[in-house]
Parts: C-alpha cells; structure tokens; sequence
C-alpha cells in the first residue's frame, strides 16, 4: 500500500544527510563539550559550528542562538525568561489566540503568578491585526508573543509591522518561528524581533533539539539552573548529536530553501483542487499568505478523527483539529477564534507537505479523500444542512 | 487506541440508513460537541424488526451506533432497554476512556426512539 505523509507540522521525517552527521557523536565522538581534553574540545567544536549554521539560516549571530531541547522549552523560557526578567517594570503580557499551547500555557503559569495577560483576536484568516496589538499595550506591558505562522491554518502573521510597534513601545517581541524556521525564509535582523524560537524536527533535522534567538544584550531568566553551558543560560550537558544534527538540517534548510518551497507550494496547489471535485469544503486559514505546504480545510457534515482514521487505512496521514481527534475533546482553539462554528470546526483536517512528497502522492489523495467524505456522509445525518429535528441539548462533555 | 471490534464496526457499519416509515426516532447529542445519534425502529408486536441508524461523529461513535443496532434487533421493548452504555462498550471489546461518555450515545438514543414509538401508539 502506498505510504503518503501529510503531517509535516506533526514532525518531519530526519534526512539521511543530517543522519549522517550525526552519527560520530553518538559513539566515537561521545565527549562532554565541557572536558578540556580534545575529546571534549572536538565536540564543543561541533556544537558551535551547529550554532554558526543555525545563525547563518535565521541571519542572527551565532552568539544570539541558544540551543534547548525543543520548541516547547524555547517557548516557555522566551515567556517565562523575559517576564520574569521585566517584572518590576510591568507585569502585562500579549500574546494572540492563534499560539501553540506552549504559549497558551506558559501565560497562563504567568497569570498565576500575578501577572496580566491580553489574548489579541484574530478576524476570520487568522490574521492578527496590528493595530489590536497597539490598543492592547499598556504602560505595564513588558512582552508581546505572536506566532509566526499557524501549524494548525498556515495563515503567516505580520510579525515586522508588530515588531516594528513593540521596538517603539521599547516592549520586548518574541516570535514562535517552529513552523516557519527552515521552511520559509527567516531574516531575523530584517523582522525586527527580540526572540524567536525553532525547532529541528520542522525542517527534517532530529526531535529533542531546538533553539532560542535572544538578541544581543538582552536579559533573560534561565528556564533551567546549573552549569554554565549555553554561557549560563541553559544548563544540562549538551545534546551534542541532536545540535549537530540541527546545524546540518539548518544548513540543508538554507541552500534548498528555494526549491523545496516551490516543490510544496506546487503540490499543495494541486491538492487544492479537491475544493472542485468535493462539494461543502471550505479552506481555512489564509487563502494566499500561508505556510507553502500547507492545505487545512472544513468538511461540512462529518467529523474529523473518523476522516483521518478511513484515510489512516488508506495509508495517507494528516492532522485534525476537531474535539474528538483531541485528548483533551475540545475544538481547537484556533479554528473557534477565527469565528468559525463549533459544528464545522468538527469537519477539520489538515494536510502539511514536505519536500519528499510526489506527485502521485497528491494524485492518490485526491482519489482516494472524496471516497472518505463521501463515505462518513452517507453515515451522517446531516446533508443539505445543518440541524435536525431532535438535536440539541447540553453537551455531555464540557470544561 | 480502539479496539479491533470497535475498527471493524466503524469500518464496516451496520444497519446505516434512513427509514422513511419509522414507527420511532430517537436523536441525541449536538453536532457542537462533536457526536450526534440518529436511530429509527421499525415495531411488531412489540419486537424491534428493523433498525437504522445517522450518525455525526468520531470512529467511536459510528462504532456504538452500528453495535447497538445489532444488539437491538429482535428484541422486545423491554429487552431493548435493558442495554446500557457500558454493555454497548462491552460488546465493542471496550471503548478509550475518553470517549465513554461523549461517543457512547446509542443508549440513550435508542431510549429515545421507543419512548417515540411508545408516545405515538398509547
């Protein structure tokens, strides 16, 4: 059975390059950078070559990167870090609706500890409007988080136009780039943000390691206490392959950049076409300004986990948004703030493509993903509209 | 995370469909929390002779409802509400803990089919 991969923002496969690259310091080159012998100087060596490519990929210097073990920690320390760092000149932090939970949730450990937090609306794209960033600023606001661009609608946000009012403010702007770094291009002198997180295994290098940009200067509280790797901000013995691996899928990302997103944009513009082949699909996020590989949809009628599960059995992976496809049951937060309905967020399904995607892999979904929709609709008893008689009444699950 | 007897009952469904002539329908849940059960009966002599079932939901859910009309079929009134949520999960060799309560609605919408028919044939 052909084996299709569209879950790209769920994680990418590693590439044989970065494998490779990586293999010397799990076993012959196993030092702890921190040894003043050369088994220890060959792999601080590695490490700070990785942090120049990550540099190099991002335009940051080398000096302004630091390397955690995922985009979730580079999240939590940028939010956690800074607004610890700033707390006694203010205690106000923005963040939009459209972040990752490691945004969502390290502002809500912030409230708890006494902290204010201002959640920015989004219109119907997923577009943060700048001009609620500049209402919501406060003369306690310290820091403002948004996304670079949704894994979950791909909708890529204005993040200089914010940036550039943060810098006026003198508020500190931290960005998570986990779905663009490496996948789009990322000059970080030219977005003007103070912090940005990434993450490896977005851009085909390995899980476990990821980095936070923290320009030049600026204090940041450690997430993690110890040593003085990372010069003292991030402490724990490196994880040296998994930053080598990092550095080299950094560098891939930069010299194939170009193609790599031509190739997925002309896939996903082909995947496109199931809007024409399937009635009552609607594309969400941004219809033009949005992650080059990425196609997320509402189908009308159905639900998104029974969509994956049949797609699932035809060999083809995606994503959903939908409560059911959740562990926690609920819709996703992301597609409800952009105002759509609870019952059409339901019908969620996201395809994220990557650079080892084909044609014919585009091909088959396209023949195989109206027999899917066709199929859980002659199960649902919705068709021509939403409501029927009888529905209704509390939900049996509610938080 | 189902079970193989759950993966065959969403893959495979039984007794799918509309019934125009219903002698009961029974609708529960709403489409805003993501499962909504739809069962039509068809009565004789006080036996299920026939069932259908529509349903909005996960793999789950589709699950419960083509299991539950199985277990209906033939059954007198009486019989038929004696089945309960947990022996429709039972049946389906378990359910994940998180879907017991919001997927598992084919109990209560077959109580409702009867209590339609019953309210229509006093």
């Amino acid at each position: 059975m052909r084996r299709c991969y569209f879950d790209h923002v769920a994680t990418n496969p590693l590439d044989a390059r970065v494998f490779d690259a990586m293999l010397p310091y799990f076993k012959e080159e196993f030092g702890n950078p921190l040894s003043m012998y050369e088994l220890g100087s060959k792999a601080k060596e590695a490490i700070e070559n990785a942090r120049g490519q990550v540099a190099s990929l991002t335009n940051s210097k080398a000096s302004e990167i630091i390397f955690t073990a995922s985009g979730a920690e580079s999240n939590n320390f940028a939010l956690r870090g800074i607004a610890l760092a700033r707390q006694n000149e203010g205690k106000h932090v923005i963040v939009s609706r459209m972040e990752h939970h490691s945004i969502l949730n390290s502002a809500r450990f912030l409230e708890k500890m006494g902290f204010v937090v201002t959640y920015l609306p989004v219109d119907k794209h997923g577009v943060v409007d700048p001009d609620t960033v500049k209402k919501a600023i406060t003369k306690e606001t310290t820091l403002i988080s948004v996304t670079h661009a949704s894994s979950e609608v791909g909708t890529i946000e204005p993040i200089k136009e914010i940036a550039d009012i943060a810098r006026e403010k003198k508020i500190i702007f931290h960005t998570d780039a986990v779905a663009t770094t490496g996948n789009i291009p990322i000059n970080i002198k030219e977005l003007g943000v103070d912090l940005l997180s990434m993450a490896a295994h977005q851009f085909y290098g390995p899980k476990g390691a990821g980095a936070l940009y923290v320009r030049e200067g600026l204090r940041i509280v450690p997430l993690i206490y110890g040593g003085i790797q990372e010069n003292g901000r991030r402490a724990g013995t490196e994880n040296v392959p998994a930053i080598v691996g990092m550095g080299r899928a950094a560098e891939l990302a930069g010299s194939e950049m170009n193609s790599r997103m031509e190739h997925v944009g002309r896939l996903r513009d082909k995947l496109l076409n199931i809007k024409a082949s399937v009635e009552n699909v609607h594309l969400t996020g941004h219809p033009d300004n949005r992650l080059p590989g990425h196609a997320s949809f509402c189908v009308e009628f159905i639900e998104g986990e029974a969509m994956l599960l049949l797609l699932a059995a035809k060999g083809v992976y995606a994503a959903s948004g939908s409560a059911c496809s959740s562990k926690a049951l609920k819709a996703s937060p992301v597609l409800l703030s952009m105002g759509l309905p609870s019952s059409l967020a339901q019908g969620s399904i996201v395809f994220t493509l990557g650079k080892d995607n084909s044609d014919e892999d585009i091909e088959y979904l396209l023949a195989e993903f109206p027999q899917v929709i066709k199929r859980l609709r002659e199960i649902s008893p919705y068709g021509k509209g939403w409501g029927i008689e009888g529905e209704g009444g509390q939900c049996i699950v509610q938080k | 995370m189902y079970s193989a007897k759950v993966m065959d009952h969403f893959s495979n469904p039984r007794n799918v469909g509309d019934m125009p002539d219903a002698d009961g329908v029974g609708t529960e849940g709403n489409p805003t929390c993501g499962d909504v059960m739809q069962i039509f009966i068809k009565v004789k002599d006080g036996r299920i002779v026939d069932i259908k079932f529509k349903t909005f939901g996960c793999g789950a859910a589709i699950a419960v409802s083509s299991m539950i009309t199985e277990m209906a079929k033939g059954k007198t009134l009486d019989e038929a509400l004696t089945i309960s949520k947990e022996s429709v999960a039972n049946e389906l060799e378990g359910l994940p803990p998180q879907k017991m309560h919001c997927s598992n609605l084919g109990a209560d919408a077959l109580k409702k089919a009867i209590e339609d028919y019953k309210s229509k044939n006093k």
